[in-house]
């Protein structure tokens, strides 16, 4: 037999342009069921919401202990010069933090895994750290770093830092075993492994990472702010508000808040999916 | 490239494995420039035999020595083909086959990488992703990194194993087409396969190492010939009991023939 022959076994999946279109009805439900899954979170929303507003209502609970919806987005315009120039200095420690805290713990991780007797050594130390409560670190924090915005971001960095840290490391660690005995075959050094095998196997691993650390980081700023004698963010709004008895503008920050870390999110998870295309080799 | 210079092998010398126990002396002589068929059931430790002699990390250690009959390190000189593709995902196929020359710090030589590609029948298909390509394809593009590193000793761990049947026989005769001149040592556990295409074929079980008798003519061999058929089936029943073997030579331990 030629080689002609044996080059005629067609592709288990073609992803070219080529390729004849899928069936009609199959797309037509996907594209339903994706519309279907796109509204859900938005009608549980406006259930929660309606449900809020109905309580409020029926009960005629008053807006010191529990302000309606309308209220919070009344008291969200009415206020929006001050709780914008708030969330601008929070989320610019969320995003400090989560730089901070993403970059720390990929060098942690890289660093763990090329040199694994160190790895052996460190990885128990950071797991036991997690049992320290890292809230109670803020006032510690204040001290080292000052009142300023320095100390929130270190404590959204410190929060971040092991579930990126960990994320990585095992990602790392997690290499097609198989792969790794070849490159060692051809005669490649540890470092250029980590570099063009273990790391972008790792990719998909570091995204859950990413988004783990996205979740925590405004978290970690926001309590920052509250525990640790913020002159402002929302956190330091929040108290203040609390202070005051203006519950209806503690929600506004809350909504705030909310709605920042949801975009956040929306946008890291779409930076994850792509690394998980690339490693995927998915273009 | 090769042909001709590639040295033969001889590992000598008693598996250790973890847990104390060795194996029985083994002599295996691996023939320059031909295939040698290892076979044998799983966890004999054929494949940590190989593993060895490719210089990896393996589940046991060789009391013993494996030496190229021309006196150079056998480190270095040894491609390695597994039982699965081993291509990167993230990879297309010609960042794949010049993946070696990458991970020694290397400038990848683009031009013989593409004539490597199109050598195994994927001309054109250089800048496909490994999961654009059928389990053949994808082995095709194992096939032609082996290939692109050039070395004289190519170690064959089961590598068609997990391809169908035609696919299989396709890539058998696309090897042994491609790897000509090259010491070929095969690690599989399937009879068929020993018999169309090893020079030489040893079995190994637990009281040791056998050589069988191969059946006439040269490899690629034709499955459907009596000949063939019959070796299989020899190799085949001396697998399932390998003390009661019919026929072959029995060389377990020091006699095995050179």
């Amino acid at each position: 037999m030629t080689l002609g022959d044996v080059t005629s076994e067609p592709p288990v999946a073609t992803r070219s342009s080529t390729a004849p279109p899928p069936p009609a009805a199959p797309s037509a439900a996907a594209a339903s069921s994706t519309l279907a899954d796109r509204l859900r979170p938005i009608l549980i929303l406006v259930g929660v919401v309606a449900i809020w507003q109905g309580y409020v209502w029926a009960s005629g609970i008053t807006p010191f202990i529990l302000p309606g919806p309308d209220r919070v987005a009344l008291t969200l315009w009415s206020s929006a010069d001050v709780i914008a120039s708030n969330a601008l200095v929070t989320i610019a420690e969320v995003l400090a933090g989560l730089a901070l805290g993403t970059a720390l713990g990929a060098l942690t991780a890289i660093q763990l895994v090329a040199a694994p007797a160190l790895g052996r050594m460190v990885m128990p130390v950071l797991v036991f750290s997690q049992a320290i409560p890292f809230f109670a670190l803020a006032p510690l924090l204040v001290i080292w770093l000052g009142f300023g915005m320095a100390s929130k971001i270190a404590m959204a960095t410190l929060i971040i830092y092991f579930p990126v840290t960990a994320a990585l490391h095992d990602g790392l660690n997690r290499t097609d075993p198989g792969l790794i005995d070849l490159a060692r075959v051809m005669g490649a050094s540890p470092a250029r492994i980590l570099w063009h095998l273990r790391l972008p196997a790792a990719l998909p691993a570091f995204g859950t990472g990413l988004r783990l650390a996205t979740v925590y980081a405004p978290v970690g700023a926001v309590i920052g702010e509250w525990v640790g004698g913020a002159q402002g963010g929302l956190g330091y709004l929040m108290l203040l508000a609390n202070g005051r008895s203006k519950i209806d503008l503690m929600f506004a920050c809350l909504v705030v808040l909310a709605v920042f870390t949801v975009l956040l999110y929306a946008l890291i998870d779409r930076v994850a999916k792509r690394l998980d295309a690339i490693a995927a080799g998915e273009r | 490239m090769r042909l001709a210079t590639a040295p033969g092998l001889a590992i000598r010398g008693r598996l250790v494995f973890p847990d104390g126990s060795s194996s029985a002396p083994l002599d295996l002589p691996v023939p320059g420039g031909r295939w040698t068929a290892l076979l044998g059931p799983s966890g004999v430790g054929k494949s940590t035999l190989l593993r060895l002699t490719a210089g990896l990390p393996a589940g046991g250690s060789l009391d013993g020595a494996i030496t190229a009959d021309d006196g150079q390190p056998v480190d270095g000189r040894v491609a390695w083909m597994g039982q699965t593709d081993q291509l990167a995902p993230w990879l297309d196929v010609i960042g794949n086959v010049t993946l070696g020359a990458r991970l020694r710090g290397a400038r990848p030589d683009r031009d013989r990488a593409r004539a490597m590609i199109a050598r195994v029948g994927l001309a054109g298909r250089e800048r496909a992703t490994p999961r654009e390509l059928s389990g053949g394809q994808r082995q095709r593009v194992a096939l032609a990194r082996t290939l692109m590193e050039a070395r004289p000793i190519v170690l064959l761990d089961e590598p068609f194993s997990a391809l169908d049947a035609r696919t299989r026989a396709e890539m058998q005769e696309l090897a042994h087409e491609v790897l000509a001149g090259a010491t070929v040592l095969m690690v599989t556990h399937e009879p068929g396969e020993a018999a169309r295409l090893g020079d030489a074929v040893y079995l190994m079980a637990e009281t040791g190492l056998a050589a069988m008798a191969v059946p006439a003519g040269a490899p690629v061999r034709d499955l459907a010939d009596t000949a063939v058929l019959e070796a299989q089936a020899a190799l085949w029943h001396a697998l399932r009991r390998p003390t009661e073997a019919p026929g072959p030579r029995r060389a377990a331990g020091q006699g095995a023939p050179a």
